[in-house]
């Protein structure tokens, strides 16, 4: 177990080497860097200081590794437009995004499980025929142009709920966030269901195939046979057995969901990571993007290394396949 | 999909076929019957076709060219839909902000999309399947290296890692071409690699090499051919998706530039203007991207069904 770990992690710090490499050739040497990353309204005098200041004349990994120890240190360089560390900036954004992916999470298996719990059990159903095809829709459906529909309807049409930005905080418990006010969970709603969308199909596909699989399991029959209730059969001994895929796919998602926000953010005008990252690239905003890329890669790297050891204890057979290939 | 085997005659493809063989038992006629059999997936080729139509006819059946700006007024910018145009025909589906006519902006912008779709998805099938058939081929270190870059990737969320490339290359035509090229090709080459690989165990692949034939023959007489019927159903889906994120970048101001509006830049111009009930200028956009997304998927899906052995009756 503790080698399968230490293997995975190092492939995980390889990972981040290679994306580190990545972002730095993409941003230094693609591109012009003495445009990137310094200001375009500068001077040739201040231009050529700053080409002194951010090593630019020096070898190329020098540099690379003045940009790493940077990145060790937290210092990511500082924003054009907001003045201010990059990192600080998006540090700042991050809740908002958080509580939005949270809760597009929740709703993902709020509806998605029982919709497809019902849909496995009763395949033919006409019921389940709608829920299906739903769902295929909803995968279908651009996530952008699902969010400008709700705006259209609930916002602009019905009037009920609020369609930009984020409603009033509150704390509780030290963490300040919208979910604990009316007005911040109304503002909350309408983004929430759009980025929620795309899961919801997903884990009604997910719980639908994995109840087919499982009803027909030996424990199932086993279990009606000891004459337990329809409901506990399928409340607790089919539900458990198929919420181990369902909670790994979520689990994957949820960098998804974070990077999804993106379009989310920007159609409901949430003051999110994704929001800020449109605006970097539209502006030009080099230090900030770069910070956001990073922290969004290692995000990515982390979930999978948790989803990774996760799934190794819950499953012993990934990590004996593992070891013999 | 029903269980039982339908008779394949009573759903005759519309094909003219020699009279000497009498029973459609050709692969292809098959194949043709076994997709048809599927009301949904019927209607939606159809569909798919038709809107294919309209992009390569759009020149010819428009009202207006959107891009002349002799034809556009200004001034019959944001009408509603059915308004009469100082031109004489109707405006059926309104103006946009700039005052083209929106169905004729619609239907060129669905040539961009496709356009765009249809390209990158074409190049990052013959850059995946070759890299793909290249892993399968070479084996060994060649192929951990091609797989774990696969696997690197395919961890990444298509939307951020074309964001990351269009903030590192910047705007146009061919750069997001680039960046659905890059974000896609990972796809075909597991979907290859992992093909060619059972294939390659197979005997009449041993049976060619105790022929004698060079490997290239082998690779691209042999195994490819046997790839096709998984790599069509990855590209319908996958081609699907390239619209879709097309649509979705340029929507967020990073794809497409505004000197070629695809549907999915229609649809972000007319944002501003749904908030005060000028609902149309997105709204029929958007309603024909839906239409081509969920038509290609229908589509894929049925081709899936069609083509997967696994699935045969």
């Amino acid at each position: 177990m503790t080698a399968f770990i230490l293997r995975r992690l190092m492939q995980s710090v390889g990972v981040v080497i290679v994306m580190s490499l990545i972002v730095f050739f993409g941003v230094h040497v693609v591109g012009d860097p003495v445009y990137l990353l310094i200001n375009p309204m500068a001077d040739q005098k201040e231009i050529e200081a700053a080409i002194k200041a951010l090593g630019l004349d020096r070898p190329i990994w020098e540099q690379y590794w003045h940009f790493v120890s940077g990145a060790l240190r937290g210092d990511l360089g500082r924003s054009f437009i907001f003045g201010e560390p990059a990192l600080t900036v998006i540090v700042q954004r991050m809740p908002a995004t958080i509580e939005l992916a949270l809760a597009a999470l929740v709703m993902a298996i709020v509806f998605g499980i029982p919709l497809g719990l019902y849909a496995g059990l009763k395949p033919n159903g006409r019921i389940s025929k709608v829920i299906m095809a739903g769902s295929i829709v909803g995968f279908s459906l651009p996530t952008f142009w699902v969010g400008l529909m709700l705006i259209m309807v609930f916002a602009v049409m019905l009037g009920w709920l609020p369609s930009t930005g984020r409603g009033q905080t509150a704390t509780v418990l030290g963490i300040t966030s919208s979910l604990f006010t009316w007005n911040g969970l109304s503002h909350l709603a309408l983004p929430a269901i759009n980025l929620a969308l795309l899961k919801i199909s997903l884990v009604v596909r997910l719980a639908r195939a994995g109840t087919r699989e499982a009803i027909h399991q030996d424990y199932i029959k086993f279990a009606r046979a000891k004459g337990l209730s329809e409901r506990r059969v399928i409340g607790v001994h089919l539900l458990k057995n198929i919420l181990i895929p369902v909670v790994t796919v979520l689990g994957l998602e949820f960098g998804n969901l974070v990077a999804f926000s993106v379009v989310t953010e920007t159609i409901f005008a949430w003051p999110g990571m994704g929001k800020l990252l449109i605006a970097s690239i539209q502006s030009l905003d080099r230090p900030v993007i770069v910070a956001y890329l990073i922290m969004i890669v290692l995000l990515f790297v982390v979930i999978n290394l948790v989803v990774d050891i996760l799934y190794s204890v819950l499953d012993p057979r990934v990590r004996l396949g593992e070891a013999s290939a | 999909m029903s269980i039982v085997e339908t008779p394949v005659s009573s759903i005759e493809p519309a094909i003219e076929e020699d009279p000497a063989i009498a029973l459609p038992e050709t692969p292809f006629r098959l194949f043709v019957s076994e997709f048809l059999e599927s009301r949904v997936a019927t209607a939606a080729l159809v569909t798919l076709a038709a809107i294919i139509v309209l992009a390569i006819a759009a020149p010819w059946i428009t009202p207006q060219n959107p891009y002349d700006l002799a034809q556009v007024d200004v001034m019959d910018s944001r009408l509603p839909p059915g308004t009469k145009a100082t031109a004489g025909y109707t405006h059926w589906l309104g103006t946009d902000g700039a005052g083209r006519d929106l169905l004729s902006a619609m239907i060129y912008g669905l040539r961009i999309s496709l356009i765009v779709g249809v390209m990158s998805g074409l190049i990052a099938v013959v850059l995946g399947t070759t890299i793909g058939m290249a892993a399968a081929y070479a084996g060994g270190r060649v192929e951990n290296v091609i797989m774990r870059i696969v696997d690197l990737q395919l961890s990444f969320p298509a939307i951020l890692l074309a964001l990351m490339l269009i903030a590192v290359l910047g705007k146009g035509v061919d750069k997001i071409i680039i960046a659905l090229v890059t974000v896609q090709w990972a796809y075909y080459a597991r979907t290859v690699r992992g093909t060619a690989l059972v294939e390659m165990r197979k005997e009449y692949i041993e049976a060619a090499r105790c022929l004698g034939l060079s490997s290239a023959r082998v690779l691209f007489k042999h195994i490819l051919p046997n790839c096709v019927a998984p790599l069509i159903v990855v590209a319908t889906v996958l081609t699907a998706h390239a619209i879709s994120l097309e649509a979705t970048l340029s929507f967020l101001g990073v794809g497409l530039p505004q000197t070629e509006p695809s549907l999915g830049l229609l649809i972000s111009n007319g944002f501003e203007y749904m908030l005060s009930g000028k609902y149309w200028i997105s709204f029929f956009p958007g309603f024909v991207l839906l239409l081509t997304i969920v038509a290609i998927n229908l589509v894929g899906d049925q081709l899936r069904d069609v083509l997967n052995p696994r699935l045969k009756r």
